[in-house]
């Protein structure tokens, strides 16, 4: 099942739209290391809301997709990760260490904003305050990282 | 402990069997009435130990029933195969430990999911996981 990827301004967002077999997640991977490079995105977006489960390969996939699109200059953010889903990664010891995690989408924008320090993205949320704020990553708590307790 | 119903099988030749295989074993999971996480845990450990068969076996199978013993209903998870067979048993149960081709997570994951995990393999005739969990 190909996964749609659209252009969002400097960020890319990867909706799943159905729980995907070993061979899709590595298409995934290989589809947003080229598209990266096509549109300079800054930041990616993963929407695994879809997905089941999210066993020792997938993990290992995503994690390997942030790492290496991080190295082709994007960070990436995972969004959607369902309560069932985290309580079966964690009972395997499956950590997504090193790699944004962020709620649902609009989070995961806020987390991208955060992170590339868009003039846009940080004057919409300090309501276009003094130039100096721009230079302060916000400690907005809305772009906290995996540190959201379960359902 | 006897099993109840008739087996579901289905055959692993593929990543895209792992899918098929545990999407059933969530939807008996459900069936048995397991309900909260357990339906996803328990599809999480039949993705683990189907894997297994993709990586290793290249082709087995995942045999689902169910199960009870006393008055306790369970399902039970039998994955099986023709490959190579596992030479230290113990070693590939290790947390971490890899033969190469994962991250050493797959088989210990799946028994920290289910109640009971059972290994038996042979070289040059094959190995068989056989595990359980039980409705809470």
């Amino acid at each position: 099942m190909h996964v749609p990827i659209l252009k969002q301004g400097d960020y890319l967002i990867a909706t799943i739209q159905s729980v995907l077999s070993d061979a899709d997640l590595l298409q995934l991977r290989d589809d947003l290391a080229d598209r990266v490079g096509q549109f300079r995105s800054r930041g990616v977006i993963i929407d695994v809301t879809v997905l089941d489960v999210i066993d020792s390969f997938p993990t290992r996939t995503l994690r390997g997709v942030a790492h290496m699109l991080r190295l082709r200059g994007a960070n990436t953010v995972i969004v959607g990760i369902q309560p069932d889903v985290a309580f079966a990664m964690v009972q395997l010891g499956l950590t997504l260490e090193g790699v944004g995690t962020a709620l649902d989408l609009e989070e995961g924008l806020a987390f991208l904003n955060a992170k590339t320090k868009r003039a846009g993205g940080v004057v919409a949320r300090t309501g276009g305050t003094a130039p100096s704020s721009l230079s302060k990553s916000p400690p907005d708590a809305r772009t906290r990282r995996g540190n959201r307790p379960l359902q | 402990m006897s099993t109840f119903n008739e087996e579901i099988c289905v055959p692993i030749r593929s990543d895209a069997d792992i899918v098929v295989a545990r999407q059933k074993g969530r939807a008996l999971a459900v069936q048995l009435g397991f309900s909260g996480s357990d339906p996803t845990v328990i599809a999480a450990a039949i993705s683990e130990v189907a894997r297994n068969i993709v990586n290793h076996a290249k082709q087995g199978e995942i045999v689902l029933t169910g199960v009870h013993e006393s008055s306790r209903l369970g399902i039970q998870v039998v994955a099986r195969d023709e490959g190579p067979g596992i030479a230290n048993i113990e070693q590939a149960m290790q947390y971490g430990y890899s033969s190469g081709k994962g991250m050493g997570v797959g088989l210990p994951g799946a028994k920290w999911l289910m109640d009971a995990f059972d290994i038996k393999s042979q070289i040059g005739k094959g190995t068989r996981v056989t595990m359980q969990k039980w409705v809470r």
